[in-house]
């Protein structure tokens, strides 16, 4: 019988977080993606923390998973208010055409 | 457990914190355009709490279960970034009334982000850390995007968005292995789980600090994470750039220091190859990448890249010495920038305002005065002695020689020489070329005072060095007890 221990937990986190910074590069079409993407890394974090929160007998790490989740949420709020008025502006969401400025 | 002398320590951000809020509801119930009435009173309520950053009580004190910290350091830094703030909010009066984003929300704005940075310079907790930075970091994404007709500037809101929340959770990863490897989040428990070398390092603890060091690496701008820097300063309206480069560049340096040195000060072995690296490299590309630049804020995002990786050689140095560079360095650093920036948002022509390099040319002949102060500063920027941007590189290099960092010294050195090229052009084109089209008005009232403290603080640095230096020697000793 296999137990699930720590490990597991802490590669599905990384494999997760692994994926939404690819996620975040790799995505060349729509800025929603790249805000799924970011959810996904957080969501990630606060597996870690709350596998390790378990496994430590240490509430602190869910707390912070608590507050990792409330600050998401308003990050969230704040990326699409910006893209609101983005696409208002440029008519278009394309990760590609957001190209006004090159350095 | 919590209790009412718990408080004392936190009466400046709750001051600013209260204040914005009643700020905001003044500026929703006040009829006609309340923004003028409320940008005076935020950089009144600025003030207020600079003097309130000084009577907390002496000495260090933790509190809120030790997450929050008070000690000299914080006062110091705290104090650099309540004067950047307020000063940037000086400098956008005129700005933000001639561009036609005259909101009440702009100051109120930079009240929340300047609460932010007061939290990231206390934090003493994974925790308070990832809170204060994300109040800092969702305020600023808004203002970056606050003309909300311009194409330039919701761009330039919506890339920083994006690195700014993958640096976010870049740093909350490493504060996650760093919890779960180490069993504590608290800075002093971490520091006495390490304190004389012993405590087990394993490996998921070092990719944690790898982590954590990489997301404040991408809020201070630092090569390899510096991407977002050049288009955001572009980008965004000129009087938030000012604030950008300002007051948030010192909360996140101190927040990088105290972050590395407070918990892992013991651990100097591991972090020291990180540090050097992002010094090196940040030092190197603002030399050269700045070299082709046309545009003047994207030239300044290039330099504040470089600062930025001369005040990481003194956090490379690891020691009392090299933090006391860094403070030095954020000290001197805010007054060129402030004043540099002063001169920049003075650039008007007909058709409002202008951001080319060239189009400088012969200011000494029409505007002497702006002329003058803006050749202080980058001859100061480029660290010519005897004006204050020299002495800011001469304390991290001395800190960085005395930690044995070589290389890294004459890096620095080197690029320093390149980087006063750029610097040096400026001058020249405003001194030696012909004039193009002249500036509309003489600079106005209250940029010029900026201009003219900031380029005096330049010049007499020299002078009268002490008051800065002992600060930061105190600031400094803060965090090796």
């Amino acid at each position: 019988m296999l137990t699930i221990g720590l490990g597991h937990y802490l590669s599905v986190a990384a494999i997760l977080f692994t994926l939404g910074i690819l996620g975040i590069f790799v995505n060349r079409k729509n800025v929603i993606v790249i805000l799924m993407s970011i959810e996904l890394m957080l969501l990630a974090v606060n597996i870690n923390l709350v596998a390790f929160s378990i496994f430590l007998h240490d509430l602190g790490g869910q707390v912070f998973a608590l507050l990792v989740l409330t600050v998401a949420a308003g990050e969230a709020a704040i990326g699409l208010a910006i893209l609101v008025i983005y696409f208002r502006n440029r008519g278009t969401i394309a990760v590609e055409d957001i190209n006004l400025m090159k350095g | 457990m919590f209790v009412a002398k718990d408080l004392a320590p936190l009466v400046p951000e709750l001051f600013v914190a209260v204040s914005a809020m009643v700020l905001l509801l003044y500026g929703v119930f006040a009829k006609g355009n309340p923004t003028r009435t409320v940008v005076w009173a935020s950089v009144l309520v600025l003030v207020v709490a600079l003097v309130l950053v000084w009577q907390v009580p002496a000495g260090r004190q933790a509190v809120l279960s030790g997450m929050f910290v008070t000690d000299s350091f914080t006062a110091v830094m705290k104090s650099l970034v309540l004067i950047g703030s307020a000063v940037s909010l000086v400098l956008s009066v005129g700005f933000i009334r001639q561009e036609e984003m005259e909101r009440f929300e702009f100051p109120v704005l930079l009240l929340l982000a300047t609460v932010g940075m007061m939290m990231m310079v206390s934090a003493n907790d994974l925790i308070s850390l990832y809170v204060g930075l994300e109040l800092q970091s969702l305020a600023l994404y808004v203002v970056a995007a606050f003309r909300r007709d311009s194409e330039r500037s919701t761009e330039a809101g919506l890339k920083y968005f994006v690195l700014g929340a993958l640096s976010s959770g870049m740093l909350l990863y490493g504060a996650s292995l760093i919890y779960g490897f180490a069993g504590s989040t608290n800075f002093t428990d971490l520091a006495k789980l390490f304190a004389g070398g012993h405590g087990h390092v394993s490996v998921g603890l070092v990719v944690g600090i790898v982590f954590l060091a990489a997301g404040l690496a991408f809020k201070v701008s630092a090569v390899p994470f510096h991407m977002w820097t050049p288009d955001v300063y572009e980008g965004a309206p000129t009087a938030v750039t000012a604030f950008f480069a300002s007051a948030p560049k010192v909360a996140a340096m101190a927040l990088f220091v105290r972050a590395i040195i407070s918990p892992f000060g013991a651990l100097v072995a591991e972090w020291q190859q990180i540090i050097i690296l992002l010094a090196g490299a940040s030092m190197l590309l603002g030399a050269f990448a700045a070299i082709w630049q046309k545009n003047i804020k994207r030239l300044m995002a290039y330099s504040s890249i470089g600062h930025v990786g001369f005040a990481l050689v003194g956090l490379a140095a690891g020691t009392s010495e090299g933090v006391r560079g860094v403070v030095v360095y954020m000290a001197v650093y805010l007054a060129m920038t402030l004043g540099t920036f002063a001169c920049i948002l003075a650039m008007r022509q007909k058709n409002g305002l202008v951001e080319g390099i060239d189009d400088l040319a012969g200011l000494a002949r029409t505007q002497p005065g702006m002329a003058f102060a803006l050749a202080v500063f980058m001859f100061s920027l480029a660290g010519v002695p005897p004006l204050a941007g020299f002495f800011g590189k001469f304390y991290v290099f001395m800190a960085a020689i005395n930690a044995k960092l070589y290389v890294l010294s004459v890096i620095g050195v080197l690029s320093s020489v390149v980087g006063a090229f750029y610097y040096l052009r400026i001058v020249k084109i405003m001194y030696f070329d012909a004039p193009g089209e002249p500036f509309l008005h003489p600079m106005p009232r209250e940029l010029g005072v900026v201009a003219a403290v900031a380029s005096l603080f330049t010049l007499l640095f020299v002078v009268f060095p002490m008051p800065i230096l002992n600060g930061a020697a105190m600031a400094a000793k803060a965090l090796f007890p």
